[in-house]
């Protein structure tokens, strides 16, 4: 299993908003052990997955040079559950930017009611200290994670090209160039 | 500019929302970290919040100072003169006078109490 917990990005505005969804299905193991005949997705997870479209909005605005972990959940608030077969949509805003850190609001719906909501704040490693610690590398961004944001980039290219070969326009228009640096 | 009183009662709703604490356990004299159980990560928890709450901005190392553990500003546990000297100016807003008599570093975050925070605001609002 890949510890990623988002399946795509719907919408992402840098630096301020992103929109993912998380789809649930009986192929996932949790669902299996939590609960034995009562499947709901943990809350623990639905936190990790609003973490993960938190952690990438938060990462981008900075191009991905910073390595941004999960500091602290001060407020969570869960209203009901999720179950096999449902479908998420993670909302992320961030509040707040810092070269320490950054507060992101984190909303969870189903069925278009709210599901969860969360403050989750973020620390940006200190870098002399994590290069100590774990290398150059920026084990935060792996490509895995970040092949998420890519791929709705992808899609999205996709989808402007199309309506331009619709409209008529062939294939002359540019596609959109990638931003953040995380391909 | 707010009263003292009208800082003190912001900054104890910002320990409250940031460290989950009780009202009344936030008084003036409370410390955070050994009365109100706050840990380092709560620190930039409680920068963000000060921020937002009284609409200040707060430098990196202004309010909670970095880098104390270098050679040069501490040595077996206590700080040197250049290292006192480095904390006094640093942090102007708290009452050192206690803490100067045996500096050890293990005792700077005891410094920070709530009062602390409300001095440190009141001279933020007081500058601008």
């Amino acid at each position: 299993m890949r510890w990623i917990w988002i399946d795509k990005f719907l919408e992402f505005q840098s630096g301020q908003f992103a929109r993912a969804v998380k789809n649930l299905t009986l192929a996932e193991e949790h669902l299996h052990d939590h609960l034995p005949g009562y499947p709901v997705m943990p809350a623990s997870l639905i936190i990790e997955g609003l973490a993960q479209t938190g952690g990438i909005l938060v990462g981008e605005a900075s191009g991905f040079t910073e390595k941004v972990v999960l500091a602290k959940i001060p407020r969570a608030e869960f209203l009901g559950v999720a179950c096999a077969g449902d479908q998420l949509i993670y909302e992320v805003r961030l509040t707040d930017l810092r070269s320490e850190g950054a507060v992101v609001d984190a909303k969870a719906f189903l069925n278009g009611e709210l599901l969860a909501d969360l403050e989750i704040v973020f620390a940006h490693l200190d870098n002399t200290r994590s290069n100590q610690i774990f290398g150059p590398k920026n084990f935060v961004f792996t490509q895995q994670l970040l092949g998420v944001l890519d791929l709705a980039k992808a899609q999205e290219r996709a989808r402007l090209a199309e309506a331009d070969s619709a409209a008529g326009n062939g294939l002359s228009r540019p596609l959109p160039t990638s931003e953040g640096g995380s391909s | 500019m707010p009263t003292q009183d009208q800082i003190f009662e912001k900054v104890q709703s910002t320990l409250v929302d940031a460290l989950g604490v009780d009202e009344e356990d936030v008084t003036s004299g409370a410390a955070l970290f050994k009365d109100l159980g706050a840990e380092s990560i709560d620190l930039l928890d409680i920068v963000f919040r000060l921020e937002r709450n009284f609409g200040i901005k707060i430098p990196r190392g202004e309010l909670f100072p970095e880098n104390v553990s270098d050679p040069d500003m501490v040595e077996n546990g206590i700080l040197t003169p250049k290292g006192l000297s480095e904390i006094k100016q640093r942090m102007p807003y708290a009452d050192l006078s206690e803490f100067e008599k045996h500096p050890e570093v293990e005792k700077l975050l005891d410094l920070y109490t709530v009062d602390t925070l409300v001095q440190y605001v009141a001279g933020k609002l007081g500058s601008n």
